[in-house]
C-alpha cells in the first residue's frame, strides 16, 4: 500500500529557526530519507515552495480565473510531501513519527487510492 | 509465438535452474543473483538477434559464471585482498568453455531458491520482489512496473532483501522437517500474494499486472511438479486457476467490477476450470486437508454452477465451516455470513456479523460495511443498506471498489 505523508507547517517556519537547529534538522531529514530509500520503501516526494509563489486556478461557467497565492489563508500550509510503499498504515505512521517535522509541525498520513480491487 | 516472447518465456523458465547451479557451485547467493540477471539481459538481446544457442542453459551458465568471476575479482581488487581471489575464482576459469559447452545442471534447485527468497527475515514486499526476480527471472524494471513503483525503489528493495538474507546467515539448502513445512507455508503465501497483486488489478493497469497472475501460476505449477503429493500446493494451484478463470467476466469494458452473482459465466475460462477442478478433486481424495484446498473447493463449487442461482450454498457453508477450524479469521466469517444468508436468509447472516464489530481492525474495514450493506439490501432494509454502502465507499482505498459501492448505494435510490 502506498501512503502519502503530508507535512504541514506555518509559512517560513523553517527559515525562522536558528541556523544551528536548521542544520541539525536537515541532517536528520537526510538520514531518514536515505534509510527509506535504501530499504526500498521510498517512492518519491518533493518540498514545496512558499505559497506566496502559488497560482490558484478556477474555471467557472467556462471562464478561467487565475489568482495569485494560496486558495485560502491558513495558519498551516502544505510544505512538502513524500510517498512510501509499506504494508499498512501503522508502518507508515511509524515513519511519520520519526520524521523531525512531526516534532515541529504536523504530518498527515493518508492512503493513496489504488486501481486494484476485489470483486464482491 | 513471436521470437521475443518465446525467448522471454525460455529465459524465465531457465532463470532458477541457472541461479541454482551457480549458487551450488560458487556460493554467494547475492552476487550470483546479480550475475544471472546480467546474463539473462545479455541473452534477451543476443538471442533475439542471433537466435537461441544450441544449449541455452550451458550458454547462460557460462556467461553468468564469467560475470560472477569479474564481479568477485573487481570487488576483491577494490578491497585489496588478492589472496582470496584464488578461492573465489571458479576452477578452470582461465580456460572457461565457450558459451554452450557447459553441461546443464543435473538437479532442480527451484524449491531451495524459493525457500531462500521467501526467508522469514524478509518483509512480504521484499519476498515478493526477490522471488519474481531470482526465481521468476523477471527484470527489476518489469517488477517495478508491475508494482507501480519507480525502478530505483524496486532495485533498492531487492538489494536490501539480498542483504537481509546474507545477514540472517541463510544457507542454500533444503531445511529439514518440521522447518521445511513451515517455510513452505510462507512460500505458498508469497505465491498467493503475487497472484493477488495481478488478479485485483483493474483494466487500467491490467496489461502490466496480469503478468503477475501468469507468473504466480507458472511458479506454483513448477512447485507442484516438484511436490506432486503435497495437497496444499495442489490446492493453491487449483485455487489460482479457478479464480483466474473468472478474470474475463469480473470487470466490464469500463473497468467496473462485476460481482460473482452478476458475472456472465459463459465468459469464464472453461479450460482453467477443468484443470482446477481435476486438481482439487485429486488432492481432496488423497492428501491431508488444508486451508488452500478448502478455498479451492469453494471456488470449484462456484465454478460448477452454471447460473448464480444454481450455486450449492449449503455445500459452501459446510466448506467455510471447515475452513474456520484451521484458524478463526474475520475475513472467513464475512464469507460464512454471506453463504449462510443464501441458505437461511439475510437475518441469519447479519447475526453472524454482529461479533465482528468488536474486532478493532474489522470494524474499521470497508469490507464489513460492504457485506452488511449487501445483507441489509437482501432483507429489504434499503435505507440502512444505502448508508452502509456509502460508508464502505468512503473507507475503501480502491477506486474500482469505491465506484462499485457508490453504484450499489445509488441503485437503492432515495435521498
Amino acid at each position: 500500500m502506498k501512503y502519502v505523508l503530508l507535512i504541514y507547517s506555518s509559512p517560513n517556519a523553517f527559515q525562522a529557526l536558528p541556523e544551528e537547529e536548521r542544520r541539525a534538522l536537515m541532517t536528520e531529514f537526510e538520514a531518514l530519507n536515505k534509510e527509506l530509500e535504501e530499504s526500498g520503501v521510498y517512492v518519491g516526494g518533493e518540498g514545496l515552495a512558499d505559497p506566496v509563489n502559488s497560482k490558484t486556478v478556477r474555471v467557472r461557467g467556462g471562464v478561467p480565473a487565475i489568482t495569485d497565492g494560496p486558495f485560502a489563508e491558513a495558519k498551516e500550509q502544505l510544505a512538502g510531501y513524500y510517498i512510501v510503499d509499506v504494508e499498512n498504515i501503522e508502518r507508515a505512521t511509524e515513519i511519520a513519527l520519526r520524521d523531525p517535522a512531526a516534532r515541529l509541525w504536523a504530518i498527515e498520513v493518508r492512503p493513496v487510492m489504488d486501481e486494484s480491487g476485489l470483486e464482491m | 509465438m513471436r521470437t521475443e516472447a518465446r525467448v522471454e518465456d525460455l529465459l524465465r523458465r531457465l532463470a532458477p535452474r541457472i541461479l541454482g547451479a551457480l549458487v551450488r557451485r560458487y556460493g554467494h547467493f547475492d552476487a550470483c543473483e546479480d550475475a544471472v540477471q546480467e546474463a539473462l539481459l545479455a541473452a534477451a538481446v543476443q538471442w533475439r538477434d542471433r537466435g537461441v544457442p544450441e544449449s541455452p542453459e550451458g550458454w547462460l551458465i557460462t556467461v553468468a559464471s564469467r560475470r560472477l568471476a569479474d564481479q568477485l575479482r573487481s570487488e576483491q581488487a577494490r578491497r585489496r585482498r588478492e589472496d582470496a581471489v584464488a578461492v573465489m575464482t571458479p576452477p578452470g576459469d582461465a580456460v572457461a568453455p565457450a558459451p554452450g559447452d557447459e553441461p546443464p545442471p543435473e538437479r532442480d534447485d527451484t524449491l531451495t531458491l524459493l525457500l531462500l527468497c521467501c526467508h522469514p527475515a524478509l518483509s512480504p514486499a521484499s519476498q515478493l520482489a526477490l522471488t519474481l526476480r531470482a526465481v521468476g527471472g523477471l527484470t527489476t524494471a518489469e517488477i517495478a512496473r508491475a508494482f507501480l513503483v519507480p525502478e530505483a525503489t524496486m532495485a533498492q528493495r531487492i538489494s536490501r532483501a539480498k542483504q537481509s538474507i546474507r545477514d540472517a546467515g541463510a544457507r542454500f539448502e533444503l531445511p529439514a522437517e518440521p522447518e521445511l513445512g513451515e517455510r513452505m507455508r510462507v512460500v505458498l503465501h508469497v505465491l498467493y500474494l503475487i497472484f493477488n497483486e495481478g488478479y485485483t488489478a483493474s483494466s487500467g493497469t491490467e496489461l502490466q499486472r496480469a503478468d503477475l497472475t501468469r507468473e504466480a501460476i507458472r511458479l506454483t505449477r513448477a512447485v507442484h511438479a516438484l511436490l506432486p503429493d503435497d495437497g496444499e500446493v495442489a490446492g493453491m494451484l487449483a485455487l489460482m486457476l479457478l479464480t483466474d478463470a473468472r478474470r474475463p467476466a469480473r470487470s466490464g469494458p469500463d473497468g467496473a467490477l462485476i460481482p460473482l452473482a452478476e458475472q456472465d459465466r459463459r465468459r469464464w475460462d472453461a479450460e482453467s476450470i477443468r484443470e482446477g477442478v481435476a486438481l482439487i478433486t485429486a488432492a481432496l481424495a488423497r492428501a491431508p486437508l488444508g486451508p488452500y484446498q478448502l478455498q479451492a473447493a469453494i471456488a470449484a463449487v462456484h465454478a460448477e454452477a452454471e447460473r448464480a442461482e444454481d450455486t450449492d450454498w449449503p455445500q459452501i457453508v459446510a466448506l467455510y465451516r471447515l475452513l474456520e477450524r484451521f484458524g478463526p479469521n474475520p475475513m472467513v466469517t464475512l464469507n460464512v455470513a454471506v453463504a449462510v444468508a443464501m441458505v437461511d436468509g439475510p437475518q441469519a447472516g447479519l447475526e453472524l456479523l454482529a461479533p465482528l464489530d468488536a474486532d478493532a481492525l474489522m470494524a474499521r474495514s470497508h469490507r464489513l460495511d460492504a457485506v452488511r450493506a449487501h445483507l441489509l439490501e437482501m432483507a429489504g432494509e434499503h435505507a440502512a443498506a444505502r448508508a452502509r454502502y456509502r460508508r464502505a465507499a468512503r473507507r475503501t482505498t480502491s477506486i474500482p471498489e469505491q465506484r462499485y459501492l457508490e453504484a450499489r448505494a445509488a441503485r437503492l435510490g432515495g435521498s
